[in-house]
């Protein structure tokens, strides 16, 4: 078994080792950020960030800066603009937001050609957008750790105000919650934590390691704190085994040519989807539809 | 810009583009943003897998994207969850990147499919995209009415013995046929913006809807014929001049709205 997962000298390889540590902190802070996203009903505020956070990125690079300081600048800026014109939701929006997020595409197609027309980086488009976890240099752990460790304390001390105004506003305005102040400073969070999974999959795919293992677990579970757990052991699991089958698929073929770590990662993250979907519908078929409360029947809406 | 390697270029890029404003039109008023966004991203997988196979990219184009949209006619109609149809986005989207790194592509291709190239069709392909694109358009006019109408007002039009279904079904084939035609141009992640950017401005222009198919089939041929200029003087993707023209426009046309009426409602001509 062991033989068949893991290929010769998967744990012997530096870049390995870095890809996996970097991932495991990656796939903590989205899961938890994720379970608030989705239970805010906000996925498509995460997914509006990425591209901003693609042209960030993408800038990054044409300016010889790390790209996560890109990606999460761009996410930052993006955050405080979504505020001030209010896109974060789809309804009665999504056209202003749809042109937005294309001049967003247009600036990325713009700093992606330059970077890799005027300097002799090769790969740029691929691990901007569909992320090279396996080039991520160890000194990046460090600067990830501290990111998700003032991530994860804001997420604590915002915590139980962010919920309460997720469920009820109106009860959160009444016991004295500033709704604007804790909305944005969760919108600043999401944009880092889309700007540090832009570093493991890519910036145009870290919507999946944000809302997937999330959404599922939320299928599963009930309580907030198993949810999170849970949600954390899935993209946990996400995470590591793209990066396991992505050194794996070099061996996979003759021509010896490895697949992205996205892509594997972005096929788990549905499959357990799809997975814990399918579990959600079998048990729903068993239990008398009198029984169940709204918020059971529809967590992702549960806003 | 007009020697004889940009005659596809142009003619190309002048089908897109009243493809774009036509169809357009009929996804900002029906609010089918949704498909627009996601449709050009199942397109992309198409092509990469088609390079792949080393089969004509337009197979894979029309064939992905019917199929993408025919999915997402299918889902939409039971439920509406954007945490089923952002996954279902990213898929895509990864599966087009293994597909393109299988196939030892240089990093221009990629970008040429995500960004637009205005080289990006063939003299051998400028055929179909001419014949396919002249079936969306008789597609449009021969559905203009039941269109218009089932969007308006769903209920009366399902009165009057009109097949919602049936009609949305066939707008989302036209949808995908139009994608898969505008994506070697100006991209996979920018035929969005194509689509949604000048039929929007047209939408504030003109509260007919005559008047305003025509402004915005104008209007995109004006996005795409300045982004080729713009990308073949200044050697940049046109991708980037869609984009940025895209929301120049709309936002020229907000608020120039903003300042004359308040809001203004479609009346049907």
């Amino acid at each position: 078994m062991s033989r068949w997962l893991f290929e010769p000298g998967l744990f012997a390889n530096q870049s390995v080792r870095t890809a996996l540590l970097v991932g495991a902190v990656v796939a903590v802070v989205s899961a938890v950020v994720g379970i608030f996203t989705v239970l805010r009903g906000q996925s498509f505020a995460g997914h509006a960030l990425t591209d901003v956070a693609t042209a960030g990125g993408a800038g990054a690079f044409l300016a010889g800066v790390a790209p996560l300081a890109g990606f999460i600048g761009g996410g930052v800026v993006g955050a405080g603009a979504m505020d001030v014109i209010g896109v974060e939701r789809v309804k009665g929006r999504d056209i202003a937001t749809g042109v937005v997020l294309g001049a967003a595409t247009g600036l990325a197609a713009l700093f992606l050609y330059l970077s890799t027309t005027h300097s002799s980086a090769t790969g740029t488009t691929q691990s901007i957008l569909f992320g090279s976890i396996f080039t991520v240099q160890s000194s990046t752990l460090p600067e990830a750790a501290v990111l998700s460790a003032v991530v994860l304390l804001t997420l604590a001390a915002i915590g139980r105000p962010l919920l309460l105004s997720s469920v009820s506003a109106e009860l959160a305005s009444a016991r004295g919650v500033h709704l604007r102040t804790v909305g944005l400073t969760f919108m600043v969070v999401l944009a880092v934590s889309v700007g540090l999974s832009a570093i493991v999959i890519g910036s145009i795919l870290s919507t999946a390691l944000l809302i997937g293992p999330p959404a599922s677990s939320l299928k599963l579970v009930r309580r907030f704190g198993a949810g999170v757990a849970l949600a954390i052991g899935l993209g946990l699991v996400a995470t590591v085994l793209g990066i396991v089958l992505a050194y794996d698929s070099y061996y996979w073929s003759s021509a010896h040519r490895a697949l992205p770590v996205s892509f594997f990662v972005v096929v788990v993250v549905v499959a357990e989807f799809v997975l814990s979907s399918s579990i959600h519908k079998w048990r729903r078929a068993r239990v008398p539809a009198a029984v169940h409360s709204v918020v059971a029947d529809h967590p992702e809406g549960w806003h | 810009m007009f020697s004889s390697f940009m005659t596809n270029a142009w003619i190309s890029g002048t089908i897109v583009a009243v493809l774009a404003g036509a169809v357009g039109f009929f996804v900002v008023l029906r609010g089918a943003s949704f498909p627009a966004h996601a449709i050009p991203n199942g397109a992309f997988a198409g092509a990469a897998g088609a390079n792949l196979l080393g089969i004509n990219p337009l197979f894979g184009l029309v064939s992905f994207a019917v199929m993408a949209a025919l999915g997402i006619g299918v889902t939409s109609r039971r439920t509406r969850n954007d945490v089923a149809t952002a996954l279902s986005l990213v898929l895509m989207l990864a599966l087009g990147a293994a597909f393109l790194t299988l196939s030892t592509q240089y990093e221009p291709a990629i970008n040429a499919l995500l960004f637009g190239e205005i080289l990006g069709v063939s003299s051998s392909e400028i055929l179909p995209v001419v014949v396919l694109g002249a079936c969306c358009i008789v597609a449009l006019v021969v559905l203009f009415r039941p269109l218009v109408f089932t969007s308006v007002t769903p209920e009366l039009a399902e009165a009057r013995g009109l097949n919602n279904t049936l009609i949305e079904t066939l707008f989302l084939v036209v949808l995908a046929l139009s994608t898969a035609l505008t994506v070697p141009v100006v991209g996979a992640l920018l035929t969005f913006s194509l689509m949604i950017g000048p039929p929007a401005a047209a939408r504030l222009m003109s509260s007919r809807p005559s008047r305003a198919i025509a402004l915005s089939v104008g209007l995109a041929l004006l996005t795409v014929w300045l982004s080729i200029a713009g990308s073949y003087t200044f050697n940049l993707p046109i991708g980037f001049f869609v984009g940025t023209l895209g929301a120049v426009l709309f936002l020229g046309a907000r608020l120039r709205g903003s300042r004359r009426a308040r809001s203004r409602r479609l009346v049907i001509a």
